[in-house]
């Protein structure tokens, strides 16, 4: 595993350990898209969190938050200390993305469905300013179930919002078990082509294939492009993976991060 | 003119100074007054198709990115229907959106009881940090709009679209966060907005003449309430009626009974609507059925009266 990727994971897990459980699952799914985008894509500056014409991230599934978190520290946003403070009393680090609390998140997220539109409305600004931004959003494969994103989805295609690039975090679960037995999403890639969306389908735990799925959706005009990440909940520690969709939030005590760390070294 | 077509011009006036201001509708552009926008600005005025929720969030999304977009539909689905993402998406995130709602009320008319917003004011108004406004004429119309634009956070106007009488003049100065005194007095004090104050006029007029001397207070901004008129009018005249397009849970009887019962306690008699859903019909047949008349006033008043 790739050793940025390792960090953000083990960073990540000592951020839900402070508190004693969080959302594990879905942060850990995702963990090579934060390290593509943060150390390889996005036109940021940790200094500078809200310099004009930088690139954006709307993490629509919000509760992916200590995942972001963990790399936002990483790449120097704010101190590592903050992670220790995810979900106390007075925070900068709430469970779900809040874009007043945290420097580095660019939107509000948690109601699910919301923060893809709102990406919509933000690219869609980013060409009326013709300021040149890429603007990226991660979805929950569960959140495509919510009626807004199809909503927006149609509206980006019909509008060619072209520097728009979404992700689906498809690890197959949710809270209330499998999404082929909650509300299955049948073709999911034959339905963001449908709606008109430049749409690839990858292995969510490679970098590189990311990477270069990055470059084919820029490179794209005319259509705003969707990248379907073929992913593990959990992705990296065993126990976690093993609890299939109950680690979409599980309980993190000293014994399960000293256990995690172990394997994540 | 209409009201929606007051709220188009100065829109388009704002447009042209302003940059950062974007109308967004959801397909009904034509019945609020804002198609022609899109000829002049054609990136910044749009159509999303029918889909308010959308709607919502994708303001939020322009106003984090420094736009202060407007979005625009019928009130119902300008508010109960995207209740959540005007929640979250813009107020909880503290993004800059004004939310238009047209024909409030009973003013829906033969669109029905689907289309008739009796509770826009009070879902609202239960979420933080909302500021819900509804004109009166074009005069405050035209003259809020851009004390709206200079205001940084969410506001809900709640526009009568059609024509309108006039209650304010040329010579009339609005500010959004204080009340209108229209008619002094010191029996009663009639709290009204929307089309229940021309309503409310009439009816001191005729009260005057059966010796009940009515002051008549235009409360166009619901939230915040201006609650130093409130109590200052309530002090002087010891009870009071409210007159609204709206259901009387919620909206404009609930805010002055709020302010009053912390403050001044005295009768309140609401005029309104009891608590049933709306049904096509003429505004006047409307009217009549939810005892929102010139009549239902003067009566509300004498109750009031009697109970000081």
């Amino acid at each position: 595993m790739d050793e940025i990727c390792k960090e953000i994971r083990r960073l990540t897990v000592e951020c839900i350990g402070s508190i004693g459980s969080g959302h594990i699952g879905g942060s850990m799914s995702i963990a090579e898209l934060m390290k593509v985008l943060y150390f390889e894509k996005m036109n940021i500056d940790p200094e500078n969190p809200k310099m004009e014409g930088r690139d954006r991230l709307i993490v629509s599934k919000g509760h992916a938050g200590p995942v972001v978190y963990a790399t936002l520290a990483l790449k120097g946003f704010f101190p590592k200390d903050w992670l220790y403070t995810l979900n106390k009393f007075g925070t900068n680090l709430p469970s779900h993305c809040d874009m007043n609390k945290t420097p580095g998140i660019d939107m509000t997220a948690g109601s699910l469905g919301q923060g893809f539109s709102c990406a919509v409305g933000i690219a869609i600004g980013s060409k009326i300013k013709k300021d040149g931004a890429t603007i990226y959003t991660i979805i929950g494969d569960g959140e495509s179930q919510e009626g807004q994103i199809w909503e927006a989805a149609m509206l980006a295609a019909s509008k060619k919002v072209d520097n728009l690039i979404g992700f689906t975090d498809y690890n197959g679960m949710q809270l209330d078990g499998n999404v082929e037995d909650i509300n299955s999403l049948g073709n999911l890639k034959s339905k963001w082509k449908a709606f008109g969306w430049y749409t690839q389908e990858i292995d969510g735990h490679d970098c590189e294939a990311i990477s270069k799925a990055i470059d084919r959706a820029k490179a794209k005009k005319g259509q705003p492009s969707m990248i379907i990440l073929k992913t593990v909940k959990g992705k990296g520690i065993s126990f976690v993976e093993a609890a299939g969709f109950k680690c979409h939030s599980m309980t993190m005590n000293k014994e399960n991060v000293e256990a995690a760390l172990a394997e994540l070294q | 003119m209409m009201m929606r077509d007051a709220f188009g011009s100065t829109i388009a006036e704002l447009m042209r100074k302003d940059e950062r201001i974007c109308v967004l509708d959801a397909d009904l552009a034509n019945c609020n007054g804002t198609t022609n926008l899109r000829k002049e600005f054609s990136e910044r005025a749009f159509d999303v198709g029918i889909a308010e929720q959308n709607m919502a969030s994708v303001a939020a999304g322009l106003s984090s990115y420094g736009f202060i977009p407007f979005i625009s539909s019928f009130t119902p689905f300008a508010t109960r229907r995207i209740c959540d993402q005007i929640a979250i998406s813009i107020a909880y995130a503290k993004q800059n959106v004004k939310i238009v709602g047209s024909d409030p009320g009973i003013s829906a008319q033969l669109n029905g009881g689907t289309h008739m917003s009796m509770e826009d004011i009070g879902v609202l108004r239960s979420i933080p940090t909302m500021v819900i406004f509804e004109p009166v004429d074009n005069e405050q119309m035209i003259q809020a709009l851009p004390q709206i634009v200079d205001y940084n956070g969410p506001v809900y106007i709640r526009m009568f679209r059609k024509d309108c009488p006039d209650i304010f003049g040329k010579d009339y100065k609005f500010d959004l966060f204080k009340a209108d005194k229209i008619k002094e007095g010191k029996d009663v004090t009639i709290f009204a907005s929307g089309i229940m104050v021309k309503t409310s006029l009439d009816a001191a007029e005729k009260l005057k003449e059966e010796g009940i001397d009515a002051e008549v207070i235009n409360v166009h901004t619901i939230k915040p309430i201006d609650g130093e008129a409130v109590i200052e009018s309530l002090k002087k005249t010891k009870c009071a009626v409210v007159a609204e397009n709206h259901n009387i849970l919620g909206g404009l009887f609930s805010a002055v009974s709020e302010v009053a019962v912390q403050n001044c306690p005295a009768p309140i008699i609401p005029v309104g609507v009891k608590d049933v859903f709306g049904e096509v019909g003429k505004l006047d047949a409307l009217a009549e059925k939810f005892e929102m008349t010139e009549k239902d006033v003067i009566n509300a008043v004498k109750k009031a009266v009697a109970a000081k």
